[in-house]
């Protein structure tokens, strides 16, 4: 075992620190050390994107990423996305349109798809498969996935994130 | 994974000193998307990272009118897409840097990772190559500058020798009437490896072609720069038979491997295919310039 680093970041909106060993992925100092497990372990090459949450507004691969690089950043995972009990539209469209079946993917989706409308509200189909194309979902429920994400973009359109999550 | 030590140096010259006090024992680390796979399969091992994320030299992508452009090696590819002047002065390179994976390894991953990391199918490669890109490289003993064709030596085998770092790409100004493509055959729309990747660019003059490059990934040992074809274009109007001829150039310089991917028979077939199509897009985009 090698000597454990100190690391300072923002996790959904909390400054936290936390000690890991240079070689621990940024997801198992997500999952093991801070106990947040919405990501997901899936392949561990960044072909599945379950583990998918968002760096300083961009989305990546925790699992290719070392806890470490961390240090200073702005991090948003799965649990950030519900705002005082409120769930976020992205997951109240997800349970409507029932895009999800096992579920294991779904967290990963989630935070595919804020990092797409983040950067573009009114995505077209083609836009978000493309934004998607990195999050694989076994049980192959792509359909409504995409149904959810683009009634979500919908939403926050006309209502506004805050008010979308209010309602 | 074995036990690693990382650092994240601010300036060129720490990381130049502390990859020159590790030598062997080292490598620069830039977005992981490669290199953290193949330390936890154990195909690479190495005792310390240096990630060259936080230098602010590596970081740099500008344009130049006389000079040209210089791209950090830890640039991520998005920041290439979503760069306007990318799009219209390198849109081949730029199509290329937007192909590599999904969206979550295009923020992570740099187009001077791709070239590190010495895979013959990368796919920047290719289009750098056919741009007459350099890489330049700084070390202990100072600084180099080598043309990209040569600089993968085998299967994740680079010229990079111990101590040494990538530190930018160096491409030059578009010529008046030039235009640039990449190509890659995969079975799928996204996410996969190339089958076959081909990177042209073209300088017209008037109707005919004033001069060509041509660089191909994924069909032997390394990415190849394809000399003969691009210089048969040389002074001729670009017409289904000129076209056909330097499909027929390229592919003959190939040496691919029969794969899950496609046969050896196959990859030099598509080849051709992909370099009269590249050409083609290349031409119609150095009428508009």
């Amino acid at each position: 075992m090698s000597k454990k680093t100190l690391v300072e970041a923002t996790v959904n909106g909390e400054t936290v620190e936390f000690l890991c060993e240079p070689r621990q992925s940024l997801l198992e100092s997500l999952r093991d050390i801070l106990e947040l497990t919405g990501a997901k372990e899936g392949c561990l090459t960044g072909d599945c994107g379950a583990c998918s949450v968002m760096i300083d507004g961009r989305v990546v691969c925790s699992c290719l990423m070392f806890g470490v690089e961390a240090q200073g950043t702005n991090i948003t995972t799965v649990e950030g996305l519900a705002t005082t009990g409120t769930l976020h539209s992205l997951q109240r469209k997800f349970l409507e349109h029932a895009s999800l079946q096992c579920g294991i993917c779904t967290p990963g989706f989630l935070m595919a798809a804020k990092g797409l409308l983040d950067r573009n509200p009114e995505p077209n189909e083609a836009d978000v498969r493309y934004a998607l194309a990195g999050n694989l979902c076994r049980c192959t429920g792509y359909d409504k996935i995409v149904k959810a994400v683009l009634d979500a973009a919908a939403d926050l359109r006309t209502h506004g994130e805050g008010k979308a999550a209010a309602r | 994974m074995h036990a690693i030590n990382y650092e994240a140096p601010s300036t060129l010259d720490q990381a130049v000193s502390i990859l020159k006090a590790h030598g062997e024992n080292a490598r620069p680390f830039c977005g992981g998307t490669d290199i953290i796979i193949q330390l936890r399969a154990g195909v690479r091992r190495t005792e310390h990272l240096v990630d060259i994320k936080k230098i602010k030299e590596l970081r740099n992508l500008s344009f130049d009118a006389k000079k040209g452009l210089r791209l950090g090696a830890a640039v991520p590819c998005i920041e290439i897409h979503e760069n306007e002047m990318m799009h219209r002065m390198y849109p081949g390179l730029t199509e290329a840097a937007h192909l590599i994976g999904s969206l979550q390894i295009q923020n992570r991953a740099s187009v001077g990772g791709n070239l590190c990391n010495g895979s013959p199918a990368a796919d920047t490669t290719p289009a750098l190559i056919a741009l007459g890109a350099k890489a330049r490289i700084v070390g202990g003993k100072g600084e180099r500058e080598v043309p990209v064709e040569t600089f993968v030596l085998s299967p994740g085998r680079t010229v990079l020798g111990p101590g040494e770092l990538l530190v930018e790409i160096l491409i030059p100004a578009p010529s008046p009437h030039s235009g640039d493509a990449y190509l890659r055959f995969i079975p799928r729309n996204e996410m996969d490896i190339a089958v076959v990747g081909v990177g042209v660019a073209v300088t017209l003059d008037g109707e005919k072609v004033k001069s060509a490059r041509i660089g191909l990934a994924a069909v032997a040992a390394t990415p190849l720069l394809a000399s003969k074809a691009a210089e048969s274009l040389a002074g001729k109007k670009l017409d289904a038979k000129v076209l056909e001829e330097a499909g027929r150039l390229a592919s003959e310089i190939t040496s691919p491997i029969d794969d899950m991917r496609g046969t050896a028979e196959y990859r030099r077939h598509i080849t051709g295919v992909l370099t009269r199509r590249a050409l083609a897009i290349a031409a119609e985009r150095a009428k508009k310039n």
